[in-house]
């Protein structure tokens, strides 16, 4: 299925408001099916829009890829899932905003069992909760790392229990 | 019979060679000796130096040569060589895998990241800057990843420190 009629299925099942579909209008093929993704409008409705993708058997997203999430600068932070349909072949990018002060989503670990180290990640580099996690620490950095690195507005800090953390 | 003939001590010189079967030292120097002889490492590889060292560890450079032997336990071992980037997750646990050493312990720096922090010194927020911020090290060995040559004069420069303590060793 191309990415119109995907995106058509999902609006026909939940109407127009559960987010707009952002095309890239680049020359490059690649960068258009890259570039291209469905802002969902309501953190809140992304598990009954992920059960959706899954359980559709024209859609058939049964592979997370990856869940990626970045510091906007103006004091947002998105999350960004990758699917796609091992059955059809076909992908879809979903982006997630929200502000960077309580910044919270709801997990899909249940639903993609991959999300939950991907996730984890999440938490550990920016900060942003997934409420129903089924573990949810810290997967690269120590446990009582200060602070979050990815974020823009991080600054390392000084001594880590004892050590010299800057050159 | 052959065998018997050579277990007599003779005091003086063989006819042919000019050598005798007596040796006269002190028993600092034979210890020290031994020592350099069979410095059994505990191998830390962290990350590409690793394979350097497993490299050198392997037939063609042969590290085994030289008496180290890989041990698992800090227990049983006189050398430590520190090879990776030092995170600062693992840099508690290499302190207290140090302190679990017996005396005489040593430690050989090997790579950049351990030495200063490697790529990383400018903006690894997770990079222990230099493995001797918490541990004392003795031998410094250069490079991205160190050649296993250099492995190996880093290995005889810890030999020659242990062959003249002074107050290194």
């Amino acid at each position: 299925m191309i990415p119109s009629d995907i995106v058509a299925a999902i609006h026909s099942s939940f109407g127009e408001g559960i987010g707009t579909w952002h095309k890239s209008n680049s020359e490059n093929a690649y960068q258009r099916r890259m570039g291209s993704y469905l802002e969902v409008a309501d953190s809140s409705t992304i598990r009954d829009l992920a059960f959706f993708l899954r359980d559709e058997r024209a859609l058939f997203f049964d592979s997370l890829l990856l869940i990626s999430s970045v510091d906007n600068g103006n004091g947002t932070l998105s999350v960004i899932y990758h699917l796609e349909s091992t059955k059809h072949g076909h992908q879809l990018t979903l982006k997630a905003t929200m502000p960077a002060e309580n910044a919270h989503l709801p997990s899909v670990t249940d639903i993609w069992l991959h999300a939950n180290w991907q996730e984890r990640e999440a938490w550990d580099m920016m900060g942003i909760r997934f409420d129903g996690h089924p573990d949810h620490r810290r997967i690269l950095l120590d446990d009582d790392y200060p602070g979050f690195p990815l974020r823009k507005d991080f600054k390392e800090p000084d001594f880590y229990h004892g050590m010299k953390v800057p050159y | 019979m052959g065998y018997l003939d050579k277990l007599e001590l003779s005091v003086l010189p063989n006819d042919k060679t000019g050598e005798s079967n007596i040796i006269v030292t002190n028993l600092d120097t034979l210890f020290d000796w031994s020592r350099l002889s069979s410095l059994w490492q505990m191998s830390f590889g962290l990350a590409c130096c690793a394979i350097e060292m497993m490299a050198t560890a392997a037939s063609h450079y042969d590290m085994m040569r030289f008496g180290v032997i890989p041990r698992p336990s800090p227990r049983q071992s006189d050398v430590i060589i520190i090879s990776g980037t030092v995170t600062l997750k693992m840099a508690t646990r290499i302190k207290m895998l140090y302190e679990q050493m017996a005396d005489p312990k040593y430690v050989i720096s090997m790579g950049n990241c351990s030495n200063c922090g490697g790529p990383y010194w400018e903006y690894g927020y997770h990079v222990l800057k230099g493995v001797d911020r918490i541990i004392p090290v003795d031998v410094y060995i250069p490079g991205c990843p160190p050649r296993p040559e250099a492995l190996l004069e880093g290995l005889m420069k810890l030999q020659e420190i242990v062959r003249e303590p002074g107050l290194r060793g």
